[in-house]
């Protein structure tokens, strides 16, 4: 790949050269950046666009491998009913997915930010903290926390978990406390998923200004205060960004049973599985996990400024103004076009 | 920095005489002072952090950590355990004997050698590739404007939210009908057109690093005589140093823990290819472990959590050891890329 752009941008731009003359220097940039992104054009095209395609169509048949090949039978949405409605697995999945999913998240994100904090005081061994909290991101895998769990490890004995379990099964629904029972069982893994978010939110601290707080102080801030009105605000786009990296790790995580599910159902002989009832379930999942990215993005979206949403108003009324009159004019001249026709005859 | 630092030193030594009961001795208006001077050194003053708020912020701060490297130190002193150890009540954390036998039988039913070679190759050529096309690729986001550059950044948005388990299925059958299912053409080919796994976030890193080189810089060298691929290669790469470690290192690292995608595409699930991984061992060790002990001669244990801790131990020790080499780029990384803005 890299021995064959460079020939290709020689000769674009030998044979742009000659025509420099007409053509504008603008033109011949946006056809260089598109030259530069034609590798993931491609990829895009066939990697992307071709298998959600192609994953749709599978989605509305029933396929089944054959010797001879593929053999597809249209069933519309009968794969989506079926996994829905007949089919009791897929949806408890989901169900407790969706909810250990929205009490981690913000666990996760929540003590990420403490962490993060308490590392950008003044702390000795700053780096030997960072180290530490940053191990898991290495060595988090699948068959690593499988493996853990297997063992025990991944639950602390000294906690006793036992008994916060059943406190939660006696008050709760079982569709609730199930998964948040599970949540303090494997604390530790929670725990582990947030190594990426603490570095982020660190440099994302460090990088408020300090005379900011020095302003506030002087004007008697104390340092909770300070907290909600200088570096909540800071740091808010750092929130959304770590929101949405929890959830997309947390929903591609191999421990997560659905995914497991998919795989299952992807390669099961029986009759109504198979490649087309997978891929059903992964465009039912992925809409899942598209909508929740787009709910908390929807909750910590920066909002528009009120000043600028004013003068936006504003315009648009001035604009609608316009309009009216010169449809006001167009009607008047029209009106006044037909009178004197009307006269004339 | 250091004044301080000596400061708070000497704070804390006089803090230790008095906390001890020894201050009740004191005469009357001595403990006036020294009740004004604790109250001070505990809950600090305008310049200076008090000690409880210390106290409190180093206790959670080592109480966390060793939550977090929790099992890997129960991983660590587990492997070394004997049948015996492992049964004894009476130990819990240190093995009588330093026992290498669990790590000996898990290594020879992983075949270490061979997946830890495979592994390399696994990560390390689809790293290869990442890193040249996500370059170019953030280099053309990030340098040029073209019709549609919006649009090509929402879907690369887009990708990094997508589950891969949505296009996965065809993709499968595409890379059958391709017949590269099964080897590493199945990695590799998605690198290069920059569709390797979580490659939206290094386009991201790279065209997030590129727009902060100075355009100067490139129209600088475009004057004397660079062309486009030139300056690209000669001028705006080598400033991009950071994110090329960066990129490298997570891209190594994902590809190494990646055990799905890898199970599937590269050494199969319902067909197996020569291909391995020491995740993909790991993940079948149990299935693995009962073969080997079966066929070996000299009667291997049976699998306890001795031997499962040490396969574990064995598959991330390569990591481990690199992670503890190249500490300050993995730490810095993030520093380094810009994400959080400048």
């Amino acid at each position: 790949m890299s021995k064959k752009n460079p020939g290709k941008e020689d000769k674009m731009s030998k044979k742009n050269k000659r025509k420099l003359k007409e053509g504008s220097l603008a033109k011949r940039d946006a056809i260089v950046g598109l030259l530069f992104i034609t590798p993931w054009i491609v990829g895009a095209l066939v990697f992307l666009a071709y298998p959600l395609i192609t994953s749709f169509r599978y989605a509305l048949n029933n396929m089944r491998m054959t010797p001879l090949g593929m053999r597809f039978r249209y069933v519309g949405y009968g794969n989506f009913t079926e996994i829905l409605f007949s089919q009791t697995d897929f949806t408890t999945e989901m169900i407790s997915y969706l909810v250990s999913t929205i009490i981690s998240v913000p666990i996760i994100v929540v003590f990420a930010l403490i962490i993060a904090i308490m590392l950008n005081q003044n702390v000795k061994g700053k780096g030997f903290f960072r180290l530490i909290f940053f191990l898991p991101v290495i060595i988090v895998s699948g068959p690593i926390l499988g493996m853990l769990n297997q063992e025990g490890a991944g639950s602390l004995t000294s906690i006793d978990t036992q008994a916060i379990t059943s406190i939660l099964e006696s008050s709760l629904p079982g569709a609730l406390a199930d998964p948040i029972s599970d949540l303090f069982e494997n604390m530790v893994t929670i725990l582990w998923y947030s190594g990426v978010q603490i570095l982020i939110f660190i440099s994302a601290l460090q990088k408020i200004d300090r005379s900011m707080y020095e302003a506030a102080k002087i004007d008697g801030g104390s340092g909770w205060e300070c907290f909600w009105k200088i570096t909540l605000p800071n740091i808010k786009p750092m929130i959304l960004l770590n929101i949405v990296y929890t959830i997309v790790f947390i929903s591609n995580n191999e421990q997560n049973s659905i995914i497991g599910l998919i795989q299952d159902s992807m390669f099961s002989g029986t009759q109504e599985k198979g490649y087309g009832y997978a891929s059903a379930m992964a465009w039912m999942y992925s809409i899942v996990v598209l909508l929740m990215v787009g709910l908390f993005a929807g909750l910590f979206m920066s909002r528009k400024d009120v000043y600028e949403k004013q003068v936006k108003k504003a315009k648009k009324a001035h604009k609608k103004e316009q309009r009216q009159l010169k449809q006001i004019e167009r009607r008047s001249a029209r009106n006044a076009k037909k009178n004197a026709k009307a006269s004339r005859g | 920095m250091l004044k301080r630092m000596q400061k708070q030193a000497g704070d804390k030594a006089s803090a230790e005489q008095i906390v001890t009961p020894s201050g009740e001795v004191l005469i009357k208006d001595k403990k006036q002072i020294t009740k004004d001077k604790f109250r001070k050194f505990m809950l600090g003053s305008k310049d200076r952090e008090g000690f409880l708020k210390v106290f409190v912020i180093y206790a959670l701060l080592i109480c966390i950590g060793f939550i977090y490297i929790y099992p890997i130190l129960h991983m660590l002193s587990s492997s070394f355990m004997t049948l015996d150890d492992l049964l004894d009540s009476s130990i819990n954390w240190i093995p009588s004997s330093f026992n290498l036998d669990n790590y000996k039988q898990a290594a020879k039913s992983m075949d270490f050698w061979k997946s830890f070679g495979q592994s390399i190759l696994i990560a390390g050529l689809p790293t290869l590739c990442n890193l040249i096309s996500c370059s170019i690729i953030g280099y053309g986001l990030a340098r040029f404007e073209f019709p549609g550059k919006k649009v090509v950044l929402g879907i690369i948005l887009f990708t990094f939210i997508l589950p891969s388990q949505v296009t996965m299925i065809p993709t499968y059958v595409l890379y059958s009908n391709m017949g590269i299912l099964g080897t590493i053409w199945a990695f590799i080919l998605p690198a290069i057109l920059g569709m390797g796994i979580n490659a939206p976030i290094f386009i991201l890193i790279f065209w997030q690093f590129f727009r902060q080189v100075p355009k100067v810089l490139i129209e600088a060298a475009q004057i004397d005589g660079a062309g486009y691929w030139k300056s690209f290669y000669r001028i705006s790469l080598p400033s991009a140093a950071p994110a090329i470690i960066t990129v490298s290192l997570f891209s190594f690292v994902w590809y190494w823990n990646e055990s799905y995608l890898t199970s599937m595409y590269v050494s199969g699930i319902t067909t197996k290819s020569g291909w391995t991984s020491l995740i993909i061992q790991l993940k079948n060790f149990a299935t693995n472990y009962d073969k080997y002990a079966q066929t070996a001669a000299n009667g291997a244990a049976s699998i306890n959590e001795s031997i499962n801790m040490s396969g574990t131990m064995l598959s991330i020790l390569p990591l481990l050891l690199m992670y503890f080499v190249l500490q300050r780029y993995f730490v810095e990384s993030i520093d380094r890329t810009g994400i959080t803005g400048e």
